[in-house]
């Protein structure tokens, strides 16, 4: 599992780079939900969000899943070329896999690496 | 990978070829619609009726259905159809009427219809029943549409919350999201039930109500079910069960009773009805006596009393604040109120509590079988269905490969990857109609497949061998789509 030390990570396993306000998901995400077929971002440009609000809905061959803020404020940026490639969540999630740019970005609850990987370990069954 | 093993309809197709012969006119003729407005060709294909047969009882020959074995599919109860369901519903008074035909001369349908209303509600301890509906989904939006109906009439607006539990079917937000309501997700707690602190944190005076599966899609019966329903009810809110895995409760538990407001039945589930090919579904209503004036019209109704000497005359008659018609005529009459009524009819009251008994031995059989050998998250005595994880440590199997690979055992896969809170999730239903041989076949196979899966791993990556097809690429028919028809020769212009 990789897990960057300089990011956030949210329990609903999206990352947030504090430094860039790029949102993602963790490679641990992307590792249970398999092959990504299809992602559509949900929110443009100037849009203000709020912690919790969904952003993005991506599906694999196994399940779609909502993609939630991790921080609130107004979206800078939207990575508009990940919907031609979905792939990319699995093969780069945390580069070219970011989703949208929030600035301003007041974090909600979220975990560092360490924290994140716990979590995640104690998920396993 | 074996090579293409039947050609296309279309492909086999030849000029000039005909299956039936076109007697000449004995109506009068009448001219063609102006000449842009018709096609110069309509390329359907061309063969003799003895190559269409032969095509599709080819094609009929690789499917795999109840009737050729065991079909373990999680959450659709795909018990076996019994063939009499197949006389009844083809008996010429039932096949030969319309809808619209005077009400006089469909005495018979329409008394079928009142008691399949009367015994649904004596089954689920419901005041009421609609029988519209299409199919589970289309029960579930009425349901909530109902719902929506009895807060607005109270003046009740500001409610717009719906909770739904984690374990939900997918349809469940997808029908409150068809009305524009917020679904509020409840976690589950480590016993499969409904979070009872997260839940009492979500009710409030908001909330429209609460759909909850029970027995869950973990096939768990929530162990504090009137607890549940006492929240929601608390706060204001009406409780919709979601019908689903009635076949678990049948002759034992009546969700009317449990305090529940709403609840769709689905006929092509519990009672019998094929489905698993697109239809025919047949998803009734129920309803607690607090909705029942705003269920759909129409309902089938007495219009006269009758006596010793007369029957009673069988119509139409609309509930009070009711929220109209679900569709266009009054149900899948045939294939879903005939057959389910065959099916109750001749199971009786008895035989009913007989199905839900063996339909929870059974799964807790196999889960007995299969404890051990594979984990199970929610390992307590199971309703009509269990789940179980697909994979194990130090393995990279996953429940997709153990479902293709005992494709090559002859066996349907159970459902894969759902409910979602459990990672790689086999979620399998034996159903009551299936023999303890059957039962063990499967066992067996499963644990075989898991000695595989440490000694030879690669026999479940490549699974299925032994089928028609091997392993189909998933990931590629998902990202690469190619919608395959016929456009007419205008299309350009038409656009």
């Amino acid at each position: 599992m990789n897990t960057p030390s300089n990011l956030k990570y949210a329990k609903s396993d999206e990352w947030f780079d504090p430094a860039t306000g790029a949102v993602g998901i963790s490679d641990y995400a992307q590792n249970q939900l398999s092959d990504i077929v299809f992602v559509e971002i949900l929110v443009d440009e100037g849009e203000e969000v709020t912690v919790g609000k969904a952003i993005a809905s991506v599906e694999s061959v196994k399940a779609s899943s909502e993609i939630y803020a991790p921080a609130a404020g107004k979206v800078g940026a939207v990575n508009k070329g990940l919907s031609d490639k979905p792939e990319t969540l699995n093969s780069d999630p945390y580069g070219e896999g970011w989703m949208i740019k929030i600035e301003g970005g007041a974090m909600g609850d979220v975990m560092d690496a360490a924290e994140y990987e716990k979590y995640c370990e104690g998920r396993a069954h | 990978m074996a090579e293409i093993v039947e050609p296309t309809i279309f492909e086999l197709s030849s000029p000039g070829r005909r299956g039936v012969t076109m007697p000449a006119s004995d109506v009068p003729t009448v001219d063609l619609p102006p000449k842009h407005l018709l096609r110069s060709e309509l390329p359907l294909p061309e063969l003799a009726e003895v190559d269409v047969v032969r095509h599709y009882m080819k094609l009929s020959s690789f499917n795999y259905s109840v009737d050729s074995g065991f079909y373990p599919l999680g959450s659709c109860t795909m018990k076996y159809n019994p063939k009499i369901n197949e006389d009844t519903c083809r008996l010429p008074g039932f096949l030969f009427t319309h809808p619209l035909q005077p009400i006089e001369t469909v005495q018979g349908n329409l008394a079928l219809m009142y008691e399949m209303q009367e015994w649904l509600k004596e089954i689920s301890g419901f005041a009421g029943v609609t029988l519209q509906p299409a199919a589970g989904a289309h029960g579930e939006f009425t349901g909530v549409l109902m719902m929506a109906a009895y807060h607005k009439l109270r003046g009740d607006t500001k409610r717009t919350k719906m909770l739904i539990p984690d374990a939900a079917h997918g349809t469940n937000p997808a029908s409150v999201g068809m009305l524009g309501f917020t679904v509020v997700t409840i976690p589950s707690d480590s016993r499969g039930n409904v979070d009872l602190e997260k839940l009492k944190a979500a009710c409030d005076d908001t909330v429209v109500g609460m759909m909850l599966t029970n027995p869950n899609t973990l096939g768990m019966f929530d162990e504090h079910i009137e607890e549940v329903v006492k929240l929601v009810k608390d706060c204001g809110g009406l409780m919709y069960g979601d019908g689903a895995n009635l076949n678990a409760l049948l002759g034992i538990v009546r969700p009317g009773d449990l305090g529940f407001d709403v609840m769709h039945f689905n006929l092509h589930k519990t009672f019998a009805v094929p489905h698993g090919g697109g239809g025919p579904g047949s998803g009734p209503v129920g309803v607690s006596q607090r909705l029942a004036d705003f269920l759909p019209s129409p309902l089938v109704g007495i219009i006269e009393e009758g006596d010793d000497e007369t029957a009673p005359l069988y119509g139409f008659v609309t509930p009070k604040n009711s929220i109209g018609r679900m569709k266009a005529f009054h149900g899948h009459f045939g294939g879903g109120l005939v057959r389910s009524y065959t099916y109750i009819l001749m199971h009786g009251p008895d035989g009913l509590k007989d199905i839900a008994q063996y339909a929870v031995l059974n799964a807790n059989y196999l889960q007995a079988r299969l404890r051990g050998t594979y984990h199970i998250p929610y390992d307590r005595i199971c309703m009509h269905e269990f789940v179980m994880e697909g994979k194990f440590e130090g393995s990279d199997v996953r429940a997709l490969d153990i479902s293709k690979r005992l494709m090559d055992y002859n066996f349907h896969p159970p459902t894969n990857y759902f409910p979602l809170i459990v990672p790689e999730a086999l979620m399998i239903e034996p159903t009551e109609t299936e023999n303890k041989d059957t039962l063990d076949r499967f066992a067996d196979a499963l644990i075989k497949i898991a000695e595989e899966a440490k000694s030879q791993p690669d026999l479940l990556h490549n699974a299925p061998i032994t089928t028609k097809f091997g392993r189909m690429d998933e990931v590629k028919a998902a990202r690469e789509l190619v919608l395959c028809c016929w456009l007419p020769e205008n299309y350009e212009e038409m656009v």
